[in-house]
């Protein structure tokens, strides 16, 4: 094994990317993930890549649409404003099918909101922020570890299906710090990238990467290529933890550093012999349903907690598919659900259904 | 028999979508044939805008990259950052680059990125149907400014080539005109230096073209050719701004 290092969140998504291949980043500041940016332009050129501060988080998605096309493994990050004004490109490299890896560690918004850790932006993330049918994966680690794991995973599920894939992580992930044992080795999925505009060498045919098709019928054809594609990750790339679901009487959805939380919570439950549990969901899109639908047999009740007014519920709503009453539980503006109000929470609904 | 007139290698044999009249064929013509006199044609990647000159990804020979609209010099500098020794160029409108992506292009200059920009500036914004552009001339009438662009309400056209020469990054600076044979072979001399600037990597480098589109001008081709010379050069001066001492 690699050596153990106690490390920032943000930090370690650097690292990570680095370990991974990446060699170009584009990005432009904004709190609470600067500490990114910080790290690449340091490290980054020490490697041979190259860091370009954007005018704009406009003009980093486009540098980051560029240089995909042109074969680099590449990465931006954000946070939650600057992630909306990325969403044109975000939608033009999903037509175009540029691999590449987006960071969103999530603040608390509306608007220019706030900038304490938050969830607001599932929607934004898993339904589609900018315009058109498209899907990108969305991976939500909830410890520091993992979002070293997921971090060269993305890099990995980007190239092998040329597509963009997004690391979701709150403030708290961004700015905490934990030991991260790093592997010796990554392992890297190599691509040689055809289609990539390297420049023609007179030795084939021009490469083109584009995101307008005039033709109904081509245009069509290409939707239905691009979610033929979907289709295959969402069968291929779920990932979930189930933690102390078997037999539990409710089963809580959270995931992130919430789930942290909840998993104490099931603990203190323990004590009065309630028995609670937790499915999360590591793959935002492509939602792990699958899991709820078994869980759906035998649990009283779904409860999905988050920081935000209530958006990963409805994909917990259309899992369990009406079969057992699904509730929620939130905050937001920055603020953090203690394990006693959820605790609460989930012994009201106990008591409501009379359990 | 002698082959003295042909289509250049770095242009693909396939009809273009312009209008009769336009000046955009012309254009092309000269980037692709300084694209072969170069012999660049295989380390050479291109970058289309949004706006009349959107399908050009596929008229040019080379690899090809279509941008989002103002976007293509944040694009062209993703590339040119993955591939520093190929030849980076944008080919954009002036509602393109002078206005939706105004920060794109000035940035792209003041980072010195050693990329090529073809900047056609028709007035006009072609593909969207003849709205005001933001070099769109005092008094001419769009369909965004039906009574005719009004200072005071819309304010003065943008002078590009001007306000980018302010810039150290900006290494070669020129605007041209396509209006007649002489003003043609001239812009093709600017836009080859402007390329052979970037591949002795002085700089950022943008010719400027001053094009017609008889079409949103509602005057027939020839008319728009005088309307370039009458009307367009007495406010967008033409020469070199910056650069024409450089050794290539």
């Amino acid at each position: 094994m690699g050596k153990k290092v106690l490390m920032k969140g943000n930090e370690v998504i650097a690292e990570a990317a680095i370990r991974a291949g990446c060699t170009h980043y584009f990005g432009y500041p904004i709190t609470p993930q600067s500490d990114i940016a910080h790290y690449m332009a340091k490290q980054l050129p020490l490697v041979g890549g190259t860091f370009v501060q954007a005018e704009s988080e406009v003009a980093a998605i486009n540098m980051l649409y560029g240089a995909s096309g042109a074969g680099a493994r590449c990465m931006t990050s954000s946070s939650s404003p600057g992630i909306s004004l990325k969403q044109e490109g975000i939608s033009y490299m999903a037509c175009a099918e540029l691999p590449a890896v987006i960071v969103n560690i999530v603040r608390c918004g509306p608007g220019l909101g706030g900038i304490l850790p938050a969830q607001g932006d599932y929607f934004q993330a898993v339904k589609g922020g900018g315009h058109g049918d498209y899907k990108m994966v969305v991976l939500a680690p909830a410890n520091l570890q993992e979002l070293y794991e997921l971090t060269v995973e993305a890099f990995n599920i980007a190239d092998k299906y040329r597509t963009l894939v997004m690391i979701m992580g709150d403030g708290n992930l961004g700015q905490m710090m934990e030991p991260v044992q790093f592997k010796d080795q990554e392992d890297i999925y190599k691509d040689e990238k055809a289609w990539a505009t390297v420049g023609t060498g007179m030795k084939r045919k021009h490469n083109t990467i584009t995101s307008i098709y005039i033709e109904p019928e081509v245009l069509e054809a290409h939707n239905n290529k691009l979610q033929k594609k979907y289709a295959l990750i969402a069968e291929k790339e779920v990932r979930v933890e189930e933690f102390n679901t078997e037999n539990a009487d409710i089963i809580v959805t959270a995931y992130g550093t919430v789930a942290r939380i909840v998993k104490n919570v099931i603990k203190l439950a323990k004590k009065d012999n309630i028995n609670v549990g937790l499915i999360r969901p590591i793959t935002l899109w492509p939602f792990p349903s699958e899991a709820y639908v078994k869980c759906a047999e035998y649990a009283k009740a779904f409860l999905s907690v988050e920081l935000s007014a209530g958006q990963m519920v409805e994909d917990v709503r259309l899992a369990v598919n009406g079969k057992k009453p699904v509730y929620f539980h939130g905050r937001t503006g920055g603020m953090i659900p203690t394990e006693k109000e959820i605790y609460d929470k989930i012994k009201e609904i106990l008591e409501k259904l009379g359990g | 028999m002698a082959v003295v007139f042909d289509r250049p290698h770095a242009l693909v044999d396939i009809p273009m979508h312009y209008c009769p009249g336009c000046t955009h064929g012309i254009v092309h013509r000269l980037v692709a044939e300084v694209i072969d006199e170069l012999n660049i044609e295989g380390t050479t990647i291109g970058v289309s805008p949004v706006g009349c000159a959107y399908n050009n990804y596929l008229y040019f020979n080379c690899d090809m990259q279509q941008a989002a609209h103002g976007r293509a010099p944040a694009v062209a500098t993703g590339v040119k950052r993955v591939h520093p020794d190929k030849v980076v160029f944008t080919y954009q409108g002036d509602g393109d680059l002078a206005a939706i992506g105004t920060a794109e292009i000035v940035h792209a200059a003041a980072r010195g990125e050693k990329i090529t920009t073809v900047f056609i500036n028709n007035a006009i914004y072609g593909m969207t149907s003849g709205q005001m552009a933001p070099t769109t001339l005092v008094g001419q009438v769009t369909t965004t400014s039906p009574y005719g662009r009004k200072p005071e309400i819309q304010g003065y056209p943008i002078r590009v080539c001007e306000m980018l020469s302010t810039l150290t990054g900006a290494a070669f600076v020129e605007r041209v005109s396509v209006h007649d044979i002489k003003n043609i072979r001239n812009a093709k001399k600017a836009i080859k230096k402007a390329f052979q600037v970037q591949q002795k990597g002085y700089g950022f480098s943008i010719v400027e073209v001053l094009s017609t589109c008889p079409t949103n001008w509602g005057i027939n081709p020839v008319d728009a050719m005088k309307w370039v010379q009458d009307k367009m050069i007495p406010y967008y001066p033409l020469g070199n701004f910056k650069g024409a001492d450089l050794e290539v």
